[in-house]
C-alpha cells in the first residue's frame, strides 16, 4: 500500500517487483532534485540512478532509475513522475519488453605477488581493462550487467580491493524504434 | 508584441496581460523594483497584508471564489519562507496560485546574503512547479508559463523567484500568445471506451452513489451544471467531500450531505453499501475512506480525475477515466442519452428506502435547550439569517469548520472556501479578505474558532486599510475544540494545552483595530446580533459564546469503517473513551 496514508493496509501482501524506468526530461536546473525529491518525499526506493544530457540541441536528459515496489506502487511512481512539469515521458523498460541494461565500474586493487597476478588474470576473464597501473596497484574498468560487476567485486575482495566507483544502470530498449 | 523593458516592468506587464486585477503582497528589499513599478500604474490593485502567509491565503480565497489564478508577491528570505504554508495548502487543495518572490542578486546567491533563502529548494515539494529566473530575457516567458501551469490540468501553486538584479536589468518582453509549453500538456478529454464502459456500469447499478469532490468546482461552472443534470436524470443519491460542497445544492432531495469522518450517517452508510460508486473529481483522501480495507467493500468503482496519479492511489478502482471533469461528464451524459439508458427504477426505489431509513436517524441532531448557545445552532441561525443573500463562507480549521460544513447549506459552487487537505488554522480570515476583494458587495463570513482566528488576527488591520467588510463569526468555546475532542477520544480526557487561558476580549480587540465587535452570550441575543453583523458595512469580530464542551458528531473514529460511526446520541463518556482501538490511536 501507499506509504503516507494513515489508513494503509498492512504491508507485505503484494509481491515486490523491480522496475527500470527511463525518464526523458528537459535539462533545466533542479530537474534531478525534483525527481529525487519525489522519491524521498513519498517514500519510494531508488536502487540505482543515472543521469546525463542525451540530446544537447534539445536540452534533454535521460534519467534511468531502478526502483522496487508492489505493482500498485510502481504504477503510482510512474504517474507521479509523469505529472512533473519538466518530464516529457516516462518509459517502463521492464514492462515494455526486454531492455538492455549496462553499468560501468572503476575498481582499484592493491597487492603484490600472487594476488597481483591473480587479479590481472580474473580481470582478463571478465574482460576488464587496465586503465591505470602502478607497481603495486591496478585500476580496472569493467562494463556489464549489475550482477557481473557485483561478482567481480567479490572476487577482488581477498586480492586487495581498495575502492569502487560505479555509474549505476544505463538502459535502453531493444529493436529499431525509439522509446 | 515584443519590446524592451526592465524585469520589474515585465512583472507588472505580464500580470496585466494575464488578466490579473488584484494581487496580495508585502514589500521588502528584494522586491522593491517591482513595488516601484506597481506604484507607477493603476491597472493592478495591490492589497497590503500584515504577514506574508496571509497574502497566500488571500490569493487562495480569491482564486477559489472566482475560478481565476490568485497572485501573491513577497520578498526574499522570510517573505518566501512565510509563504510555505499557503503554498502547501494550495497544493493539497488544488488551488491555482502564482507566487512571485524576490531573491538576492544573482552574484550573491549561495553566499548566505542578507535575507537569502533557497526559495526554489524550499518550495520545490510544496509547489506544482517553480522557477529561479537568472536571465531577464527568460522572465516574460517564465511568467506566462507560470500562469499556464498554475491553471492547467490539476491546478496548483507555482513560484517564480526573481533576483533583484534581474528586476533591474533590461530585456525583451513577449506577450502570452507567443508561449507554448514544451512538456506540460495534461490530458483533458476522457477515453471513449472507458466512458462507454462506465455508462453501461451506471445503467446496471442497483445501489449507486455519486461521490464528488473539489475537482468539480475546479473544473468550472459547466462541470457543476453537467453534474446536476446527470444526477437528476439518473435519480441517484449524491454525497460530496468537504472540498466539493456547493457543486450540488444542499436543499435537494437527492443530496445526502457530506461524507467522511464527520459526514452524515446516510452518506457514509450509502458509500459502504453501494454497488456502483461514481467518484468525480475526488481523491479518496483518508478523511473520506476511513479504514481502507473496509471501504465500500462490495462496490464497483468509477473514478474521474484529471490527475493520473489520483487513480488507484489509495483505492483500486474498476474504471479510471483521466480527464477534465466537465469534459468527461459531458461525454458521459451524451452517451447516457444516446444509449437511451434508464436507471433500474425498482432497485433504485429499494435503495432510496434504505437511505431514507438511515436519514431517519437524523445524525446531525443536537439538543438546544436553555440560554447556552449550541455551536450547531449558531451556524444554523447564521445560515437562516443569510439565506437569499450573496454570501461566501470561509473557515478556519477545527470543530467550527466541520459544523459549518454540516449545518450551512451550500447551493452554489465557489461559495465555500476552507483548508481541506492541509488543515491550516489561520486560513479563514485572510481567505475571506481575498474573497471580499473579488466580490466587493457580497457578504463574506469567516466561520472561525477562538484559537484559529488568533493565528492570523493581524489581518483585521488589512481589512480596515482596504475597506473590506469581512465578518469573523467566532464560535468561542475557549478550547481548541477538535484537539480536545481527540484528547477525550485518545488520551483519557487529559486536556493537555487545549484550553486557552488568556483569550483576548474580542470586542475590545475589534475596536482596537478600528473594526466592530459584537458579542452574543445567550440564545435570545443571537438573532439580533447576527442581524447587526450583517447590517454593519465594516469588518466585524463576532464573539459567539457557545457551549464549551460540545463535540463534533457524527464521527468515524480513527481506524474504523463507514458503517461504524459514532453518533452523538451514543457518545457517552465511556463510548468516547473506547471508540478508538490501539491500532487506530497511531492514526492521525
Amino acid at each position: 500500500m501507499q506509504p503516507g496514508s494513515v489508513y494503509a493496509i498492512k504491508e507485505g501482501k503484494d509481491a515486490v517487483e523491480q522496475h527500470t524506468l527511463s525518464i526523458l526530461v528537459d535539462n533545466e536546473p533542479g530537474v534531478l532534485a525534483r525527481v529525487i525529491g519525489l522519491f524521498s518525499g513519498r517514500g519510494y526506493n531508488i536502487e540505482s540512478l543515472t543521469v546525463s544530457e542525451t540530446e544537447h540541441q534539445k536540452h534533454r536528459s535521460r534519467i534511468t532509475i531502478v526502483t522496487t515496489g508492489s505493482a500498485q506502487v510502481i504504477d503510482q511512481i510512474k504517474a507521479q513522475l509523469g505529472r512533473l512539469v519538466p518530464v516529457h515521458r516516462v518509459i517502463d523498460l521492464t514492462v515494455d519488453g526486454k531492455a538492455i541494461e549496462r553499468e560501468l565500474m572503476l575498481i582499484k586493487v592493491r597487492g603484490s605477488g600472487d594476488h597481483r597476478s591473480e587479479a590481472l588474470r580474473l580481470a582478463e576473464a571478465f574482460r576488464a581493462r587496465v586503465i591505470d597501473a602502478t607497481t603495486e596497484s591496478f585500476v580496472f574498468e569493467l562494463t556489464g550487467k549489475t550482477d557481473k560487476l557485483d561478482q567481480f567485486i567479490v572476487l577482488m575482495q581477498p586480492l586487495g580491493l581498495v575502492e569502487v566507483s560505479r555509474t549505476g544502470i544505463a538502459a535502453i530498449a531493444r529493436g529499431p524504434e525509439a522509446t | 508584441m515584443t519590446r524592451q523593458m526592465t524585469g520589474a516592468e515585465m512583472v507588472v506587464q505580464a500580470l496585466i496581460d494575464q488578466g490579473v486585477e488584484h494581487l496580495f503582497g508585502y514589500p521588502g528589499g528584494a522586491v522593491l523594483p517591482i513595488y516601484d513599478e506597481i506604484f507607477q500604474q493603476d491597472k493592478l490593485e495591490h492589497i497590503l497584508v500584515r504577514h506574508e502567509q496571509a497574502a497566500g491565503h488571500a490569493a487562495e480565497g480569491y482564486a477559489r471564489s472566482t475560478g481565476k489564478v490568485g497572485v501573491a508577491l513577497v520578498t526574499s528570505g522570510p517573505g518566501a519562507t512565510n509563504m510555505v504554508t499557503p503554498l502547501t495548502d494550495a497544493l493539497m487543495d488544488s488551488i491555482p496560485m502564482v507566487c512571485i518572490t524576490g531573491q538576492v542578486a544573482t552574484h550573491l546567491i549561495g553566499s548566505d546574503a542578507f535575507q537569502e533563502a533557497d526559495t526554489v529548494g524550499i518550495t520545490r515539494p510544496c509547489t506544482k512547479h517553480n522557477w529561479l529566473v537568472k536571465d531577464v530575457n527568460d522572465l516574460a516567458r517564465i511568467l506566462h508559463e507560470a500562469f499556464y501551469v498554475a491553471r492547467s490540468g490539476r491546478p496548483g501553486p507555482v513560484v517564480v523567484d526573481i533576483p533583484k538584479d534581474v528586476q533591474f536589468a533590461t530585456g525583451t518582453y513577449e506577450g502570452p500568445a507567443r508561449v507554448a509549453h514544451k512538456t506540460y500538456h495534461p490530458q483533458t478529454k476522457g477515453d471513449d471506451r472507458a466512458i462507454r464502459a462506465a455508462v453501461e456500469m451506471i445503467a446496471k447499478a442497483k445501489r449507486p452513489i455519486f461521490y464528488t469532490g473539489g475537482g468539480v468546482i475546479n473544473s468550472g461552472p459547466e462541470a457543476t451544471r453537467l453534474l446536476r443534470e446527470f444526477v437528476r436524470e439518473t435519480g441517484f443519491p449524491i454525497t460530496s467531500t468537504l472540498m466539493g460542497l456547493g457543486a450540488y445544492p444542499a436543499s435537494d432531495r437527492q443530496w445526502l450531505g457530506m461524507l467522511g469522518m464527520h459526514g452524515t450517517f446516510e452518506a457514509n452508510n450509502a458509500m459502504h453499501d453501494c454497488d456502483v460508486m461514481i467518484a468525480v473529481g475526488a481523491r479518496f483522501d483518508d478523511r473520506i475512506t476511513g479504514r481502507l480495507d473496509a471501504f465500500s467493500p462490495g462496490s464497483k468503482k468509477i473514478h474521474i480525475d484529471i490527475d493520473p496519479s489520483s487513480i488507484n492511489k489509495n483505492v483500486r478502482v474498476d474504471i479510471g477515466i483521466i480527464g477534465d471533469v466537465g469534459s468527461v461528464l459531458g461525454e458521459m451524459l451524451t452517451a447516457w442519452r444516446a444509449g437511451k439508458h434508464a436507471p433500474e427504477q425498482a432497485a433504485l426505489k429499494t435503495w432510496w428506502g434504505e437511505i431514507e431509513r438511515w436519514r431517519g436517524r437524523r445524525s446531525l441532531g443536537y439538543r438546544q435547550s436553555g440560554q447556552t448557545i449550541m455551536p450547531q445552532y449558531a451556524i444554523e441561525q447564521l445560515y437562516k439569517k443569510t439565506l437569499g443573500r450573496d454570501v461566501y463562507i470561509t473557515t478556519e480549521v477545527g470543530q467550527h469548520q466541520m459544523w459549518a460544513a454540516q449545518y450551512f447549506g451550500f447551493e452554489e459552487p465557489n461559495r465555500w472556501m476552507t483548508s481541506g487537505g492541509l488543515g491550516t488554522m489561520g486560513y479563514g480570515l485572510p481567505a475571506a479578505l481575498g474573497v471580499q476583494v473579488a466580490h466587493r458587495d457580497a457578504l463574506v463570513v469567516d466561520i472561525a474558532g477562538d484559537a484559529s482566528i488568533l493565528m492570523n488576527m493581524q489581518e483585521l488591520s488589512t481589512a480596515i486599510q482596504h475597506e473590506l467588510p469581512v465578518k469573523a463569526f467566532i464560535l468561542n468555546n475557549q478550547y481548541m475544540g477538535m484537539v480536545r475532542q481527540w484528547q477525550q477520544l485518545l488520551h483519557g480526557n487529559r486536556l493537555s494545552h487545549s484550553y486557552t487561558d488568556a483569550l483576548p476580549d474580542f470586542v475590545k480587540l475589534a475596536e482596537a483595530y478600528g473594526a466592530v465587535g459584537i458579542r452574543a452570550e445567550k440564545v435570545s441575543d443571537l438573532d439580533g446580533a447576527i442581524d447587526e453583523m450583517i447590517s454593519v458595512k465594516r469588518p466585524v469580530l463576532f464573539d459567539c459564546r457557545v457551549a464549551n464542551l460540545a463535540n463534533c458528531f457524527p464521527m468515524i473514529p480513527s481506524g474504523k469503517a463507514h458503517n461504524e460511526m459514532l453518533l452523538s446520541e451514543d457518545a457517552t463518556d465511556e463510548a468516547i473513551a473506547t471508540a478508538i482501538d490501539e491500532e487506530g490511536k497511531a492514526l492521525v
